[in-house]
């Protein structure tokens, strides 16, 4: 079995913080960390490395940094990196990204594609079923439980309201839930292991795509403007004993016609 | 492409065993909005089976054309499925603009979609405007959980299309004398291509409650700290006719469902009184519910970020308040 999981390198977002005074992000010594739903993703590889002796590839889209969350995914047990990297991918948006990827993947022999749901970054959830469809696989999004049964994947996908059990030919691609697959820490062998192995440096030779498909160019959206959200001009904040503290919620209440 | 060919506002009209979802009347609502500065049509593309006599209920919320795309091949949403019949929809009617809800169902057909038409979409918007200029959908949403707003255009592109959340727009009220057009419409399904087999749907909780609904939400975070402490939440939400949701960390914590989250990764919330207890206000919670009519935040630390968007705020002990604002309720709500 052969898998190859998408992972991508993401500013950790729960650390950013608004400048009160200008409304602006603190990105300083904000850290880079290896997105949450891919590592989750990545576990049910290496889950899949342990049961059935799957070989395990990982890929990441991005700047020669990302290669750190590379050396994270070798620590874990991963076989094989790559490095996907050309300044023609730059400016991307989901669907530039998505071919791109997908593109990069048509290099491979694969049994099974693994995405994280979706990044912290940008939250969209949108690049994994449109790699999905440029190459014609079969797709499971929120998936929080898999297995192999006669040649089949039987996938759980987790819903709004429970879940559903999934019947999926082989090969795939799954989007994987972090809450369902909680990561292995890094083996300290791996640690040291990881940064003498080989990471394979792809450029967009490796991409089989007219120009006009990749980067800013292949990007059918365009960020118009960006802006933090203006801070709401904050109430009444009293620092009251408990029986006041009822008081004033229960005239607060009355007085908006809650109660 | 010649964009002059691609006209009105369709909403993907989203089933679930033929019950429409809230999510669909909503952004019915939104699209009427939109299609009314455009001076063009609301249509709703609904899928399903055994769904026609729904339609009128469509038009009833907003809608002027209502194609209805009936097949038991859909009768269980699966990907492939849908996208290719929305596809083919999309190819023959030609639409400017296409709504989806961002739940498990938008989010995983949207995408699917946009690749296959080879069109942009945009995740998760908060806002739809119609530029004054261009007439171009402005699409506005959160990036960098919840830290940034972004405002996104898909200018060269069409359709236009975009997932946006349950519970942000608002639907409109119900109107049984509205008039529209009920238009069937049949895809030729490759089945060759149905790699996917439904085994089973489960519904891991009978007595489930969707937050988004809630007009009185009564929130715990990790102030209120474990299982016996959201029983008082509990006892106060029921007092007050409200139901209780719960920030991240409770999640994680393993003290709340899922479902009940309110936040960037949970759901977005809009009650009459969003009263939060023990929540510091994490900016990836203040996204959830910030659009919340009254905030009323009950935290120990006063310099707590939940006190910046609370309309009232109260520095104290939430386990110590909370059950004496329950008994004082019962009290007062029995005069």
């Amino acid at each position: 079995m052969k898998i190859v999981v998408c992972i991508k390198q993401v500013p950790d977002t729960t650390e950013i913080k608004i400048n009160p005074v200008t409304g602006t992000l603190i990105r300083d010594g904000v850290p880079s960390i290896m997105n949450p739903d891919d590592k989750g993703g990545l576990e049910l590889a290496l889950e899949l490395k342990d049961k059935y002796g799957a070989h395990v590839t990982v890929i990441t889209m991005g700047p020669p940094q990302a290669e750190l969350i590379l050396r994270e995914a070798y620590a874990m047990g991963a076989d094989r990196a790559i490095l996907l990297t050309s300044r023609a991918f730059g400016g991307a948006d989901t669907l530039a990204t998505s071919h791109t990827i997908a593109a990069a993947l048509k290099n491979l022999e694969y049994d099974l594609i693994i995405t994280g749901r979706q990044a912290i970054d940008g939250d969209t959830a949108q690049v994994g079923p449109q790699i999905a469809e440029h190459l014609g696989l079969p797709q499971v999004s929120y998936v929080a439980g898999f297995d192999v049964k006669d040649g089949k994947y039987i996938v759980k996908k987790e819903t709004e309201d429970g879940y559903q059990m999934l019947e999926v030919s082989s090969p795939a691609l799954m989007t994987v839930l972090a809450s369902g697959y909680k990561a292995r820490y890094m083996n300290v062998a791996g640690i040291v292991d990881a940064y003498d192995r080989e990471i394979d440096i792809w450029g967009d030779d490796k991409v089989d795509l007219p120009a006009e498909k990749l980067g800013l160019k292949g990007s059918p959206t365009r960020v118009n403007k960006a802006f933090t959200k203006g801070i709401k001009a904050a109430g009444e904040v009293h620092e009251v004993d408990p029986e006041q503290a009822v008081n004033l919620i229960v005239s607060k209440l009355k007085e908006k016609f809650i109660i | 492409m010649n964009k002059a060919d691609y006209k009105h506002v369709y909403v993907f009209i989203e089933q679930r065993e033929g019950k429409i979802q809230p999510v669909a009347l909503e952004l019915l609502g939104k699209a009427r909005d939109l299609a009314d500065v455009l001076g063009e049509k609301v249509v709703a593309i609904f899928p399903g089976h055994n769904i026609k006599d729904q339609a009128n209920d469509l038009i009833a919320y907003g809608a002027d054309d209502v194609i209805v795309i009936d097949s038991p091949e859909l009768e269980d949403y699966i990907t492939e499925q849908y996208a290719q019949a929305v596809y083919q929809l999309v190819i023959a009617f030609r639409p400017s603009i296409v709504l989806f809800g961002a739940t498990t169902i938008g989010r995983d057909l949207a995408p699917r979609l946009s690749a296959r038409l080879e069109t942009g979409l945009t995740a998760d918007c908060t806002k739809l405007e119609i530029s004054e200029d261009t007439k171009e959908l402005m699409m506005t949403r959160p990036a960098f959980g919840g830290n940034l707003m972004a405002t996104i255009m898909c200018t060269q592109h069409r359709p236009q299309m975009s997932t946006v959340r349950p519970g942000v727009m608002q639907k409109r009220e119900k109107d049984a004398s509205r008039k529209g057009t009920i238009i069937p419409f049949e895809p030729k399904f490759d089945k060759s291509k149905f790699a996917v087999k439904l085994l089973e749907t489960v519904k891991a909780d009978k007595g489930k409650i969707d937050i988004t609904e809630a007009k009185i939400l009564v929130s715990g975070g990790r102030g209120v700290g474990c299982k016996e402490n959201f029983a008082k939440l509990e006892a106060l939400a029921q007092q007050i006719g409200g139901e209780v949701s719960s920030s991240r960390a409770m999640v994680d914590a393993g003290v709340m469902p899922h479902d009940r989250q309110v936040g960037q990764t949970g759901k977005t919330v809009r009650p009459d009184l969003y009263l939060a207890c023990g929540i510091s206000g994490a900016i990836q919670h203040l996204a959830g519910m910030e659009e919340s009519e009254l905030i009323i935040a009950i935290n120990k630390d006063k310099f707590a970020p939940i006190f910046q968007v609370a309309d009232l705020g109260i520095v104290g002990d939430a386990n110590k308040i909370v059950p004496m604002l329950t008994e004082r309720l019962a009290k007062e709500m029995k005069r």
